[in-house]
């Protein structure tokens, strides 16, 4: 009974988030402009926690996680609009496929690419994600609904309020339960010293993969709650600069550390749209300018991240 | 920092949400202000904010003094929903020109739909922007001519007035305009009779073309078709004339600029493009316009910028006819436009909301356009 | 046989510029593990530094190629003092976020109005461009020009590294900086000395760029410098010869992809050749195993 009310107590305050959330939006309370920002803050969290297990927990330097992002969107979006219509059931269904396509992607790339290290997987994850955008930009060539570069249009907005926050308070609870199990340990140790987990007996590659392909996941589940969202995908969307935007808030947050990803995730989308609201008219140019000095000024502020290992509560293991 | 940052965002969220006052009217507008093609984004800015100075020089419209309000899209899909949601539930604009690129208009215009804003843009060209998986999204319209058109149009100019039989197409692959132009292109002359013995594509950063051209040359075409922009052709065109292409280089209005002949130099002359209106044009609207361009910003206007220009003023046509600030009305004005007169010529609205003009071919003699023939569609 | 001949000189000429960049590359990694990412905007300073000087002020070639070098050696050693030294000892990552920064600030800085504008400016040649026949394969100036200077400078700096004080300074703080310093080497000194190095390599492929390819931008860099970091990894990071290699093969690949493959999935194939090389040779083409220790 005690393993069960662990998830209900976790989920708990989400529920109560997405219920409040929704019906303010309904409610007209909140207008639609800033729930979306919301959601979409919701969804990029999934997506950075995502990284954060591959990079952050496993020590793996994947450049390519907007490409997973890309096929969970495409999939999802895909198989909703050939055979969802507007069904719910389904449009989990499709998330769910659409994480599952990712993962299964991930389990391939990651079979040849994760023997490489740092700096060389980076560069193959890097390449297969310009691989990925060469195939999304001509999609159309073999299957036409996904309209390639002149964007693939006509999905259903699914995605609400309710769900953007509950998958993100289920991905908390999961990125939660693997950190703090033996599962979890394994991958910090890989993360510390790969040669040491070795030698103590840890299938090093098996667990490299079960971080990559777990954390690409997350990306796919997330790609396809985005493609439900903005109901239009283009393959610009799912580039290498993607991949460097969710690498910065990982970074950012605190590598290895699920709060900071939560917080940065929030802070980045939020102040990008901030500063299109703050800004007066005539320096709208500047905000592409003061973003990346105020991401170099953080760096040198706080190199470790803005939280370096203390987590919320909410997220901590047990004592042990 | 944190504490003052939420209520900083917090005190913005209220503030923006203020009613125009009865004698004002907001217009937004949605361009690519920063990011890769900040330069058309900033044409169109330009003509965006001449067009409103004049209106409300002249006592703005339907009594109304306009309220514009810019955002940036950087050119891309995710930021340009948002900025179309601010305009509209933040904002509370009633009309919305923009945005710039086919790939930025579609979700503005799923956008405009749903929070039914009339919205115009005045040059993206995907078909798919006002009429998508077989339905009409009636809030959304366009000044500009649609991929199908101009394809059509230079594949039949190149077969039926050029007498050209092999053409080689070159266009970039993550580009819609360039993609969708292509492909209407490469049917169009193919159904015509003529024959495509090149089709290759190149992606939106190159800028060495040598593989491709050599491939060209040796394929033996007569006509080279370069649907893109100027700044792309201009590379293109000089690197084919060194490498000896002899065949007749054409394309489409995104050829429109001083800046192709700066880059192409002598490569380009004697090539032909579609276009929406002559410089050589005497009326009087494209002098004033272009002097009214040159005097504010100090460059000669280029295509987009000019395109922009007539399509603000359509939209405040609009606003004129339908005579208040309900985007219902607005929209009803927008769609029964006849007969309106722009510096890119004559159009008026069709029933998908794209805008029936005719094109002309110009030619790139001495260095500067010179005038061919009308193309009615 | 001509027409794959041709495509080869092709791909020489887009390679060769890659190595200049590539150079800049492998000389940072090689000295501080860092990948400086802002390094393809380096290049794209020294091409419109280039385009000034010949727009603005008429200057002669060789006066250009050292405007560019001066101009992008100071830009890179600017950078490094203010934004990579103060990061030196904290985790690899954040010096590359902050580059990641750099990189994105000078591309939309430069971009406004007020400093190089957001227009494709058009890059004015200093000379016409002639070109000969050998056998049917047409070779031009500028790529005579390109393939000279690049030489020049590849031997250049092998002379610098290998043959100098400099040099062997260089080499010993990539090896192990903690003893070179103990050794007496300044060691801030020299790494400043290696960007500057790096990037004037840069500035001078960003002018030759300017020639071949005459269109400037502000994001021109973005891709190059994505390339040639690629082609860089690929030799083998931190190896000079291997950079060079690299670029060279990534050229090659690049172009005869285009020809006899498919143009339109040429960076699909071109990564994917690369992927498959870095299997065989999980540390690039001429890199070094390192041994880890625990």
């Amino acid at each position: 009974m005690k393993a069960l009310l662990q998830p209900a107590r976790f989920l708990a305050p989400f529920a109560v988030a997405a219920a409040s959330g929704t019906f303010l939006a309904a409610a007209g309370a909140v207008n639609p402009y800033w729930i979306q920002i919301f959601q979409l803050a919701c969804i990029t969290a999934v997506s950075a926690l995502g990284l954060n297990v591959i990079y952050g927990f496993t020590g793996l330097f994947s450049l390519g996680h907007a490409a997973f992002y890309g096929i969970g969107a495409y999939t999802a979006a895909f198989l909703m609009k050939s055979y969802g219509g507007d069904s719910q059931l389904f449009f989990l269904a499709s998330l769910l496929a659409g994480g599952a396509g990712a993962a299964l992607v991930a389990w391939l790339v990651g079979l040849p690419a994760l023997r490489l290290t740092s700096d060389y997987l980076g560069i193959a994850t890097l390449g297969f994600g310009i691989i990925m955008k060469v195939l999304f930009d001509n999609a159309d060539s073999f299957l036409p609904q996904l309209g390639g570069a002149r964007g693939m249009t006509g999905i259903a907005k699914m995605t609400g309020f309710a769900w953007a926050v509950m998958f993100l308070g289920v991905s908390l609870l999961a990125v939660r339960n693997l950190i703090h199990s033996s599962y979890g340990r394994a991958l910090l140790s890989i993360r510390e010293d790969e040669v040491a987990a070795g030698s103590m007996g840890i299938d090093t590659f098996r667990y490299k993969m079960a971080g990559f392909v777990i954390g690409c996941s997350f990306a796919g589940l997330a790609g396809g709650l985005y493609a439900h969202l903005y109901v239009f995908l283009h393959p610009s969307n799912f580039d290498f600069f993607k991949s460097v935007d969710v690498l910065i808030i990982v970074v950012l947050g605190g590598l290895g550390n699920m709060s900071g990803t939560l917080i940065a995730s929030f802070g980045w989308i939020f102040l990008l749209e901030g500063l299109r609201v703050i800004l007066p008219p005539g320096y709208i140019e500047l905000r592409w300018v003061l973003i990346p000095v105020l991401l170099i000024v953080t760096m040198l502020q706080r190199p470790q991240g803005l939280f370096g290992i203390r987590e919320f509560p909410l997220l901590r293991g047990d004592p042990e | 920092m944190k504490r003052t940052a939420i209520a900083a965002v917090l005190a913005l969220l209220l503030a923006g949400c203020k009613a125009p006052s009865a004698k004002e009217i907001k217009i937004g507008l949605i361009t690519p202000l920063t990011g890769d093609v900040k330069t058309y984004g900033e044409s169109v800015r330009n003509s965006f904010e001449i067009a409103v100075d004049e209106a409300n020089k002249a006592g703005g419209v339907a009594g109304m003094k306009i309220v514009p309000v810019v955002v940036d899209d950087k050119n891309d899909p995710t930021e340009a929903s948002n900025a179309a949601n601010l305009l509209i539930h933040q904002q509370k604009v009633r009309a919305i020109v923009g945005s710039v690129t086919s790939k930025t208009a579609i979700p503005v215009s799923d956008l405009a739909q749903s929070g039914k804003i009339p919205a115009i843009t005045p040059t993206a060209t995907n078909p798919k922007v006002t009429v998508a998986d077989g339905k009409r999204k009636d809030f959304m319209f366009r000044s500009c001519f649609i991929d199908p058109f101009q394809g059509k149009v230079m594949a039949k100019f190149a077969r039926e007035t050029l007498f050209k039989e092999k053409a080689a197409v070159l266009y970039d692959a993550s580009n819609d305009y360039s993609k969708g132009i292509a492909e209407y292109f490469g049917d169009a002359f193919k159904l015509m009779g003529g024959k495509v013995v090149a089709y290759e594509s190149y992606g939106k950063d190159d800028v060495d073309f040598s593989a491709l051209l050599t491939k060209v040359k040796a394929s033996g075409a007569d006509v080279l078709f370069l649907p893109d922009y100027y700044n792309k052709v201009g590379l293109i065109a000089r690197q084919a004339g060194e490498k000896g292409i002899k065949a007749t280089l054409i394309g489409p209005d995104g050829w429109d600029s001083p800046d192709l002949v700066k880059v192409a130099g002598e490569a380009v002359e004697g090539g032909y493009f579609s276009n929406h209106y002559s410089p050589d044009d005497t009326r009087p609207e494209v002098v004033a316009w272009v002097k009214k361009y040159k005097e504010k910003f100090g460059q000669t206007p280029d295509a987009l910028g000019t395109l922009a220009y007539d399509g603000t003023n359509l939209m405040l046509e609009a606003i004129r006819k339908a005579n208040s600030d309900d985007p219902v009305k607005i929209r009803e004005a927008l769609a029964s436009i006849k007969g309106f007169k722009g510096v890119t010529g004559e159009s008026a609205m069709d029933d998908n909301g794209n805008a029936i003009k005719s094109a002309v071919i110009l030619q790139i003699v001495g260095g500067k356009q010179k005038f061919v023939k009308v193309v009615n569609p | 046989m001509e027409v794959f001949l041709q495509q080869v000189v092709n791909g020489l000429q887009i390679g060769f510029v890659y190595a200049l960049i590539a150079l800049g590359y492998t000389m940072v990694y090689g000295i501080v593990r860092l990948i400086n990412f802002a390094h393809g905007d380096v290049f794209m300073v020294g091409a419109f530094i280039g385009l000034y000087a010949i727009e603005r002020c008429n200057l002669p070639l060789p006066v250009i190629f050292l405007l560019a070098v001066f101009g992008c050696a100071l830009l890179a050693v600017a950078m490094e003092r203010v934004a990579y030294r103060p990061l030196r000892g904290a985790p690899k990552i954040a010096s590359l976020i902050t580059a990641i920064g750099v990189s994105l600030f000078l591309e939309y800085f430069t971009a406004l109005r007020q400093v190089f504008g957001p227009n494709f400016y058009s890059f004015p040649r200093p000379f016409a461009v002639s070109s000969w026949e050998v056998r049917n394969i047409s070779l031009t100036n500028i790529q005579a020009i390109i393939f000279f200077v690049t030489i020049f400078c590849l031997g250049l700096l092998q002379f610098i590294v290998h043959r100098t004080r400099l040099g062997r300074a260089m080499r010993a703080v990539s090896y192990d900086h903690v003893t070179a310093g103990l050794m007496g080497v300044n060691v801030d000194l020299v790494i400043s000395l290696t960007f500057g190095l790096g990037a004037a390599l840069a500035g001078v492929g960003g002018v030759l760029y300017g020639i071949a390819y005459p269109q400037v931008n502000t994001f021109m860099g973005v891709m190059p410098g994505l390339k040639a970091f690629t082609a860089a990894v690929l030799g083998g990071i931190g190896s000079i010869p291997g950079a060079v290699l690299g670029a060279l093969i990534m050229g090659q690949s690049e172009t005869l992809t285009s020809a006899y493959l498919s143009s339109t999935y040429r960076d699909g194939i071109a990564f994917l050749i690369l992927i498959l090389v870095l299997l065989l040779r999980p540390t690039g083409i001429l890199g070094t195993s390192r041994t880890e220790k625990v």
